[in-house]
């Protein structure tokens, strides 16, 4: 029998390590009003005035945060459009309809993901394959999502009278985008952690984070292995987006492995917005883990409050049709360390 | 069941119970109070307009019928202006169970699908919730009179 040969930039069982580091030159984050009234209302470069942001419907609303936020994070980096050799980019509605359609007027090459609330961290790590291999000089990685587009797919009509579940995770409005390059300045992708698909049984779609913690502690576990780390070698270690009760299961779950990651691991679900302001367990959406990396942890990795962190995208993949059936929730997380 | 599936069935059920731990109590109490409040005030509120209707003049047991139109056009109103589901946020069941709750599901899932055409958006997609509950509310109806029917026969 022949031996398996393994890639030279592959570490361990299901990790990278990037040769050439893609470095984050510049990011853009879009949000809608109730995010900006969060605690991270300052950190986000724009600010919508209501929820439909001129057009007609919350589709077409989605699909314009993302056209502008593929936009503005080129013109930061005074680049223009042609510069770009690939956008790679994912919402949570049916076809990615909001990312094909805001992309669509841009005229880059183009590659759709679907990986729940963990396409941020998805397209970070495709798109640091794609600089670090050679294959591209400069990409953008964005996610998006919109909670009343979200909403009317997964759940209920919007101005249905219905009482949310403690559990339930409160879907972000926004859409946040990084361009990675070969050269420039900025916090830098030194290794990734592809995640694999866990479930664990759980089939109440109003209590993600339940779904989603078994998926997350594997991969947090299985990073830490693959690169012989420990939790300490993190300044934060950054869900996206867990919320309180899938932080506080993740947490046992390492524990029980003998990793102890409680004092540095938090969760974008728990920073973007105040529990007063009627957010149950937290926020979701693929735009959440986005915006907040694209904002307010890539300032802080710029202004040294971090060193190193890791960002570890988490996603039910779940549809409206598979929890009719009666389906159990799989979930994936995927694991993305960035230096500055 | 094979093995495999045994042993992933088992690591399920550690799961569930590890996990049961962490989940959050609703607050069940504080529910049910503001579930009586707020049905018991729409009720107080439909009963007021069944007063009115007979105090000018119709038979008590008709005056419900248009109480209850009123009451669907409030439900309704209430929707269209966006209350209706901040209402119910406090009141859970209590603003569902009445008959404004049956209107705010027709309305808001009609002001929904709008957006997708007059046809094949609101019309075809405004029973959406309250589809079920006609459906069975029928269903229940002829199984009942069949019971009335073997039981006591046609009168």
């Amino acid at each position: 029998m022949q031996a398996v040969q393994t890639a030279a930039k592959k570490v361990g069982k299901q990790s990278i390590a990037f040769q050439n580091p893609p470095k984050i030159v510049s990011t853009f984050s879009i949000v809608g009003p109730k995010e900006g009234q969060g605690p991270l209302g300052k950190d986000f470069d724009t600010v919508l005035d209501d929820s439909y942001y001129g057009e007609k419907t919350w589709e077409k609303t989605e699909a314009k945060m993302v056209g502008e936020a593929v936009n503005n994070v080129i013109q930061r980096a005074n680049l223009k459009p042609e510069n770009i050799d690939y956008v790679l980019a994912g919402d949570l509605l049916d076809q990615i309809i909001s990312t094909n359609f805001g992309i669509r007027d841009t005229d880059i090459p183009f590659f759709g993901l679907y990986g729940a609330c963990s396409t941020m961290a998805e397209a970070l790590t495709m798109g640091a394959i794609l600089v670090d291999g050679g294959y591209a000089s400069r990409v953008i990685a964005t996610a998006s999502s919109h909670f009343d587009s979200a909403e009317r797919q997964y759940r209920y009509p919007v101005e249905l009278g219905v009482q949310r579940k403690p559990t339930s995770q409160w879907t972000v409005t926004g859409s946040g985008a990084a361009l990675l390059a070969a050269e420039g300045q900025g916090p830098r992708i030194v290794g990734a952690t592809v995640g694999k698909i866990v479930d664990m049984g759980v089939k109440d779609p109003n209590n993600m984070g339940t779904a989603m913690a078994p998926a997350a502690a594997d991969t947090i576990a299985a990073h830490l292995q693959d690169f012989g780390k420990s939790p300490r070698d993190y300044d934060l270690i950054v869900s996206g987006d867990l919320g309180e009760i899938g932080l506080s299961i993740t947490k046992e779950l390492l524990q029980k492995q003998k990793i102890e990651i409680s004092d540095r691991f938090y969760d974008t679900g728990l920073m973007i917005f105040d529990r007063a302001q009627g957010v149950q367990a937290g926020a979701s959406g693929a735009g959440c883990s986005a915006v907040v990396f694209s904002s307010h942890l890539v300032k802080e990795l710029q202004a040294g409050k971090y060193k190193r962190i890791l960002l570890v995208g988490t996603g039910a993949l779940l549809s409206p049709v598979t929890y009719q059936q009666g389906e159990s929730i799989p979930s994936i997380a995927h694991a993305v360390s960035v230096e500055m | 069941m094979s093995q495999s599936q045994a042993q992933k069935k088992q690591e399920q059920d550690a799961y569930k119970k590890l996990a049961q731990k962490h989940q959050p109590k609703p607050p069940l109490l504080k529910n049910v109070i503001m579930a009586f409040l707020v049905g018991g005030a729409i009720s107080a509120v439909g009963q007021a307009f069944i007063n009115y209707f007979a105090a000018r003049g119709m038979p008590p047991d008709k005056a419900g019928a248009p109480a209850a139109i009123v009451m669907v056009f409030l439900g309704a109103l209430l929707t269209g202006l966006g209350v209706y589901d901040s209402i119910a946020k406090v009141g859970g069941a209590g603003a569902a169970v009445p008959i404004t709750g049956y209107a705010n599901s027709i309305v808001a899932t009609a002001m929904e699908f709008k957006r997708e055409g007059w046809i094949m958006g609101m019309s075809a997609r405004m029973f959406q919730i309250a589809g079920p509950v006609i459906v069975y509310a029928v269903v229940s109806g002829v199984v009942v009179g069949l019971i009335r029917w073997f039981l006591a026969g046609v009168q």
